[in-house]
């Protein structure tokens, strides 16, 4: 690395920086530890490695936005020269924004929502460049479109809150760029996006470092987003940087054990080609570092011929009232004709993007949400039929998990009584039985009995999702539907938790309806697929059909987008787009239109489309 | 916004008419203002008299009734103290008093919170902080009553910077509006304090700090805005604490509005008085809640009302 660092002069050079904070018992305690690194022009250089692993603490460090009160940062940082961490707060704050700017995960909330976005990017011009007003706003308007946001000049006078999530990680980049920054750090800055929507993204920032010559700090846990656009990768783990090196070499070589096994338990879009069942993901322990499980195929083998669940044009509706008399003004299509069937022990993965209504089919599913009409049979019972007793006692054949395993367990309870809750409430066991039946449902799910007695805030949210599956297991359900459920965990914790559900599917023969916006994981559990878009079916069968042969323009662009982790099959430059997913809310008295759907081979079918797709096909 | 604001009117109409309903039958049944105008040693046929010329005799509802349809027609009734002059003219005289009254408290609540609470915030834990916390605490725990007392003992009898009583000087004003307005500042002290805190943890209070903008400018452009939309819900909620301080504070400083009329009125049991306060208080009270839900929408764009 410092060879590297002698030949070109790099913008940003890391040495040693260790990062403190002063936790409850007063004491300061390293959570960033003697991490050096440097970036070079125009480079990319990616800190991977998953939560807690220090590389936000390291960008918030390098950038000194940790509050000086509780925190120390140590070591030295370099941009261009000049010595950061010596310099004085009035100094810093001339450098922030106009010579290393920063963009962040969460583009909802990283705009400030009671201020117009073009004075929010003005604001940055008059502050560093001494711009008037005008000149202010002409150039706030040239930004909004170099970052390719359509009908800029309409848009100066915008609230965030009438913008999508990938509009906003727009007027969030713009900002960035206002003042032609060396070196852009970008925190998980397609992390909350959608996966179309990432890929613009990325394509727009990496675009823009071209045309700009900026570098670029790119952190991030995703494995397929490092391989897309960095030429150098940090490894982080327990706020050490473990390796560091090429991309290609750390992707093809990996030296340290943690990089290996992190690559290896990612998910990858098209490894499951030609293998017929879901198959389990090798583990990396982060206790015993080389212990890696072989992975097995899964023997599941949905055989019956009568389905457990068969749903029959559902349709979800929420009405969208206003004016003085509270009229219904609209609808939102939220589900819209929707029909497939699960057998019993067979995974159907209902995949889309963010309001393709794809949680409202799970929770119509259970009646959690009522759905508007259509028809739910579970082992032959119509479900819209049931009310009160017999529709609680139906719910005891379907339970869910969802992504929040944080928010989805009361602080208050503990585990044991979590799990022990509907063992009561449906009377299945009395006295020392419950006891009984908790402690096995917790061994079951890779959790000792002696957790019943904890609390949720003890657990880590890979355990607290095991917790959520044995509350969901306490039934005996035939079928679960997980909404997201791993969504939201690390890499390896994900790869651990996709893995005991599918060996909960084989023991006890569940069948899953497993909702997710993930293809990869996705592709790794399911054994049929139904791809969503604006409430609709567009695309649903046998996964390696859609994956391997897909029909509908939606699902062959969704695929696309799909960040490989594979440096070598770095996509070609993708087109810069800039369109949105589109908005289910119709008018009243709008009639979706009839759907007709094609066989492409045996129990695979694809939505005929029509126009506005174009001939994509 | 203009449906809004229609619709809100529309729902004071039931609000009224409980109120309406509440102060009648509550004043009718706690005492008979005949016995009180007429004093202990009057004839059985002058009350009598009196009784079937206020229209006493006949069934509550019966006068309930009589009394929203004059009601309708803009007749409050007429006082029994005031030389039987209409008891809506009675009230309107002295709501000027009130009005300058609670502005001016209103205005010191506001002087003094928005300082006191941007510096407790921003020296959280720190020296500057404790002293805002004590004394927004004090200002809560005090009730008005003593602090006017006090206030009069101090500014106006041994140091003699203001008027001790009345309305009549400029500087009247200023006793009475610091006594009403000390309870209020104190909550806003408080609530801005808390609601500044947790802004300025927001991602868009780091994206600012991101930017390389002042500490001031990031408060002043990006952190108060934010944190105004609690400050405006504890002034919304407050406006009847206002009303009702009032009451208090306009006796303690002789403060000739709409405070002191109340009690001298319920006192002599001068029922459309009383009534008309009550009905006119309710209507103000609403409305500063209507103003109120407003402005959030000025103040956050996220608001649309409607």
């Amino acid at each position: 690395m410092s060879a590297k660092a002698e030949t070109a002069s790099p913008v940003l050079f890391v040495k040693n920086l260790s990062t403190s904070f002063r936790m409850q018992d007063g004491r300061f305690h390293k959570i960033v530890k003697d991490v050096s690194f440097d970036v070079g022009p125009r480079e990319t250089v990616a800190l991977v490695g998953e939560s807690g692993s220090g590389k936000s603490v390291t960008a918030l460090s390098i950038m000194r936005l940790l509050a000086a009160s509780n925190s120390r940062v140590e070591g030295s940082i370099q941009l261009g020269g000049t010595e950061l961490l010596a310099l004085p707060e009035a100094k810093m704050q001339a450098v922030r924004g106009n010579e290393i700017a920063m963009i962040f995960q969460e583009p909802m909330t990283s705009l400030n929502p009671v201020l117009p976005i073009g004075s929010q990017i003005a604001e940055v011009l008059t502050r560093h460049r001494a711009m008037s007003q005008s000149a202010a706003h002409a150039e706030t308007i040239r930004l909004l479109e170099k970052v390719r946001i359509p009908e800029a000049r309409s848009r100066f006078a915008e609230y965030p809150h009438r913008l999508s999530g990938g509009m906003r990680q727009r007027v969030m980049i713009a900002m960035a760029l206002a003042c032609r920054p060396k070196l852009l750090i970008a925190d998980e800055p397609t992390t909350a996006l959608d996966v179309t929507i990432q890929a613009q993204t990325l394509a727009l920032i990496k675009a823009l470092q071209d045309e700009d010559g900026m570098s670029v700090l790119f952190i991030t846990h995703d494995m397929g987003v490092v391989a897309e656009i960095a030429d150098r990768t940090v490894v982080m783990f327990k706020g050490e940087a473990v390796e560091v090196g090429r991309t290609e070499d750390i992707f093809n070589q990996p030296r340290h054990p943690y990089s290996r096994t992190l690559l290896s338990s990612v998910p990858k879009l098209g490894s499951m080609t030609g293998v017929p069942e879901p198959m389990r993901l090798p583990v990396f322990e982060t206790s015993r570092e080389n212990a890696e499980t072989v992975p097995k195929a899964r023997r599941s083998k949905p055989g019956a011929d009568q389905p457990l669940l068969s749903v029959r044009n559902l349709t979800t509706r929420f009405d969208i009232r206003s004016g003085l008399l509270r009229r219904v003004s609209g609808r939102v299509h939220a589900v819209e004709n929707v029909s497939f069937d699960i057998m019993p022990g067979e995974t159907l993965s209902l995949v889309g993007e963010s309001g393709c209504g794809k949680s409202t089919t799970g929770r119509s599913v259970t009646r959690l949400v009522e759905p508007t009409s259509g028809e739910i049979r579970l082992v032959g019972t119509d479900i819209m039929e049931l009310n009160g007793r017999a529709l609680r006692a139906m719910r005891r054949n379907v339970q869910m998990i969802f992504q929040d395993p944080f928010a989805s367990l009361d602080p208050r309870t503990t585990v044991g009584a979590a799990v022990a809750e509907p063992i009561l409430t449906h009377e299945l066991e009395t006295g020392p039985h419950v006891k009984e039946r908790v402690a096995d449902l917790l061994r079951r799910v890779g959790l000792g009995p002696d957790v019943a007695g904890r609390y949720p805030h003890e657990f880590s949210g890979g355990q607290r999702q095991r917790i959520c599956i044995a509350r969901a297991l306490a039934l005996d359900p035939k079928l679960i539907v997980a909404d997201e459920a791993v969504s939201a965990l690390d890499v390896s914790i994900k790869a651990q938790v996709m893995n005991l559900l599918l060996d909960l599917q084989e023991t006890l023969g569940l069948a899953y309806l497993f909702i997710s916006h993930d293809m990869a994981v996705v592709e790794r559990v399911s054994h049929r697929v139904a791809v969503m878009y604006l409430g609709e079916i567009v695309e649903i069968g046998p996964r390696s059909a859609v994956f391997e042969n897909p029909q509908h323009p939606y699902t062959r662009k969704l695929i696309a987008a799909v960040p490989i982790p594979d440096p070598a099959r770095r996509g070609v430059k993708r087109p810069l787009l800039s369109d949105e997913i589109r908005s289910p809310v119709r008018p009243t008295g709008y009639e979706p239109a009839i759907r007709v759907y094609r066989e492409v081979s045996p129990g695979h079918f694809v939505q005929q489309w029509g126009e506005e797709w174009g001939n994509a096909a | 916004m203009i449906n809004y604001v229609i619709w809100r009117i529309l729902q004071m109409i039931p609000i009224l008419l409980g109120v309406t309903l509440i102060v009648f039958v509550l004043l009718r049944v706690s005492g008979d203002p005949v016995l009180l105008m007429l004093g202990e040693d009057a004839q059985p046929e002058q009350i009598e008299a009196l009784r079937l010329a206020l229209g006493l005799n006949k069934p509550l509802y019966q006068q309930y009734l009589m009394y929203m349809a004059d009601l309708l027609t803009g007749d409050f009734g007429n006082s029994l103290r005031y030389n039987g002059q209409p008891a809506l003219q009675v009230v309107l005289e002295r709501l000027p008093a009130t009005a300058s009254l609670a502005a001016t408290g209103l205005l010191f609540a506001v002087v003094i919170s928005l300082p006191a609470g941007i510096v407790a915030a921003l020296k959280q834990h720190r020296m500057a902080d404790h002293i805002a916390s004590s004394f927004s605490i004090l200002g809560q725990a005090m009730p008005n009553f003593w602090l006017g007392i006090m206030l009069i003992l101090i500014f106006a009898v041994t140091l003699g910077w203001f008027p001790v009583s009345g309305s009549d000087k400029p500087l009247s004003v200023v006793l009475p509006g610091l006594t009403l307005g000390s309870g209020l500042a104190a909550m806003l002290t408080r609530m801005l304090r808390s609601s500044l805190l947790e802004v300025m943890q927001q991602d868009y209070i780091r994206t600012a700090r991101a930017k390389g903008l002042s500490q001031s400018t990031i408060i002043v452009r990006h952190a108060l805005r934010n944190a105004a939309l609690s400050y405006l819900t504890v002034i919304g909620l407050e406006a009847s604490a206002l009303m009702a301080g009032a009451v208090v504070t306009e006796q303690v400083f002789a403060w000739p509005g709409i405070g002191l009329l109340a009690i001298q009125a319920i006192n002599s049991r001068d029922m459309a008085v009383v009534q008309t306060i009550v009905i006119l208080s309710s209507v103000i009270v609403m409305s500063m809640n209507l103003i109120v839900d407003i402005l959030y929408s000025v103040v956050d764009p996220r608001i649309q009302h409607g």
